[in-house]
């Protein structure tokens, strides 16, 4: 659905987006994920034809950006980083104006903004001021005019800022329920965001790919080797040694009642034998739990050692 | 074109969901209808005066009341113009919602042209109120029809070019009142651009003469249409709304 080979933006000397590939495929949900000043932004507005890039190419649905614009705009919902929403005119009155604008048949506009207004929970404001809004309301209607017209693709940047907890899971839901029939790449800094709703991640940094792969898989990549948790009441010197034993366990460091045991990596499964062991030495388990190294761990990895290591995954 | 009626829409109905459009109107009639006053009393007795000294001759209403009327609403609009047009862009680049324009399947045309008719459309508005002065000379006289039409023509032309170089301003920046000021000082620019010519060599005099935005105006408030002058302007706008296309391209690629 959406391919990106080579892109380029600068801005002016400064690199912004430097050789992007990646490639989206139709009914996927791609998470962007960066820190600040990464490029996730630059990127989506070049995808959106909003802006042309300095080199390389971006094609969303068969149509060329640079060359086919109004094409891809006609495919494309856009939810840029500031919702572009007008304080002086009423909620429905804004929807209604956009579904014009993506070109929604005209018998058709109201029953769109009626859906829209439903599915994003803005029938109550429906007919105040946006600049009366609170932040979380016309974050919602920014998000409510990038679906309005029914695209194949969604592209959303930082699409839950500012809302609530409860808004947040409600349109995380939605953003999943969305990938059925369609594409949808949206940026975050949050990594739990991109979890929850996406299948597949693409992490920038610098305005490059450093990672790009399935949420589990990515996990397992970068993993040391898993790291699995023991709690005893009895940590003797001899039931470590016995652990200690066991093939598949790199290294056993105790501290206190727990035992932090590391895997080596690609080992086979083994918690049985490690249960086992433990409680013929009479160690007494109390709680044996995995340590799951998580999306937070792997993105600072990513972003910070690893530019110091130089070491590519 | 069912696009570039959507923008003009949703512009023009902005303007009276903000306090610009009641201001200008307001403003705009106080001052014309001031005009209208003390020019129409001035004339009656002015020419009641005439008519005592030199038996039965008198001045025309056309020559006292209509052209000087016509003549100074031009240049209201000179002033005014600025404030109708300096939103236009320049709002949209700070409220970012040019980012829903720019990423809609619509041509940069469309969306000037569209901002161009909003802003048009407000003048339309400001002018129909000024048929009630006609309407009190043809109740009391027996003026021309036709210098009355013209001058109509020729500030509807007028102001369509302060609009454009309002338009462009306003694509150049995010300040409000930068881009009026700017569309003000360049259009009184070329208001006065014609007194350099009298001090001007022969050709330059002529350039100067034609560049002129006021120049052009007389010969449609005499009840005059020429073609050259309906050329000048149609030019005037159409490179100014050029101008701003470009700007607004340019501005995608930094
Ligand atoms: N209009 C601009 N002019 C100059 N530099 C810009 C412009 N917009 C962005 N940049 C620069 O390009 C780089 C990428 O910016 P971008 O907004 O794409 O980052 P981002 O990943 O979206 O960051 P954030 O998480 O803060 O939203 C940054 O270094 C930024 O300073
Ligand atoms: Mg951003």
């Amino acid at each position: 659905m959406i391919q990106v080979t080579h892109l380029t933006k600068m801005y002016g000397p400064r690199v912004a987006v430097n050789d992007l590939n990646f490639e989206v495929k139709k009914g996927e949900i791609v998470g962007f994920l960066g820190p600040n000043g990464a490029g996730k932004s630059t990127t989506m507005k070049i995808l959106t034809g909003f802006m042309p890039a300095t080199q390389g190419q971006a094609v969303v649905d068969g149509h060329d950006v640079f060359e086919n614009p109004i094409e891809v705009k006609r495919n494309v919902g856009f939810l840029p980083e500031n919702p572009p929403v007008y304080p002086e005119m009423q909620v429905f009155d804004y929807l209604e104006f956009a579904a014009r604008m993506r070109q929604v048949p005209k018998g058709s506009v109201s029953a769109s903004v009626k859906g829209i207004i439903d599915k994003t929970g803005l029938g109550e404001v429906q007919h105040r001021l946006i600049g009366n809004l609170s932040k979380g309301f016309r974050q919602r209607v920014g998000l409510a005019q990038a679906l309005v017209h029914n695209p194949k693709v969604l592209i959303l940047d930082e699409p839950t800022v500012g809302l609530d907890p409860k808004q947040i899971i409600e349109i995380r839901e939605l953003i999943k329920n969305l990938g059925n029939d369609h594409t949808v790449i949206l940026s975050s800094h949050i990594l739990p965001e991109v979890t929850a709703t996406c299948q597949r991640i693409i992490i920038i940094n610098k305005g490059a790919i450093v990672a790009e792969d399935t949420i589990e898989r990515l996990t397992t990549r970068l993993n040391k080797g898993l790291i699995y948790n023991l709690m005893v009441k009895n940590p003797a010197a001899e039931g470590i040694a016995a652990l200690r034993k066991i093939q598949g366990i790199s290294n056993i460091t105790p501290a206190g009642p727990k035992l932090i045991i590391e895997m080596t990596p690609g080992g086979q499964e083994i918690r049985d034998k490690i249960i086992e062991t433990a409680v013929q030495k009479s160690m007494g388990v109390l709680e044996f739990s995995a340590e799951r190294v998580s999306l937070e761990e792997i993105f600072l990895q990513l972003t910070t050692t690893e530019n110091a290591t130089g070491d590519q995954i | 074109m069912m696009n570039i009626f959507t923008i003009a829409r949703r512009d023009f109905r902005s303007y009276f969901n903000s306090p610009v459009a009641y201001i200008v109107i307001t403003g705009f009639l106080a001052i014309m209808g001031y005009m209208f006053y003390f020019g129409f009393a001035h004339y009656v007795a002015q020419n009641a005066q005439y008519q005592q000294f030199n038996m039965g001759k008198s001045i025309s209403i056309t020559d006292g009341v209509i052209k000087p009327l016509y003549g100074n609403m031009n240049l209201i609009f000179l002033f005014l113009v600025p404030f109708i047009t300096m939103r236009l862009f320049a709002e949209e680049k700070k409220l970012h919602t040019i980012e829903l324009l720019m990423t809609s399947p619509v041509t940069l045309t469309e969306i000037i042209l569209g901002k161009f008719f909003s802003a048009l459309g407000l003048v339309l508005v400001m002018l129909s109120f000024t048929i009630v002065y006609p309407i009190i000379l043809f109740a009391t006289g027996n003026p021309e029809i036709g210098p009355i039409v013209t001058s109509y023509f020729g500030i509807i032309l007028v102001t369509a070019c302060y609009v454009a170089l309002g338009i462009l301003f306003s694509a150049m920046t995010e300040n409000q009142i930068i881009a009026g000021a700017l569309t003000f000082a360049t259009g009184l620019f070329f208001w006065i651009i014609s007194w350099a010519a009298s001090s001007a060599g022969p050709v330059w005099s002529d350039v100067l003469m034609h560049l002129s935005l006021i120049d052009h105006y007389s010969n449609f408030g005499q009840g005059i249409v020429s073609t050259t002058d309906a050329f000048y302007y149609l030019s005037f706008i159409g490179i100014g709304l050029f101008l701003t296309h470009r700007v607004l391209d340019s501005f995608r690629w930094r």
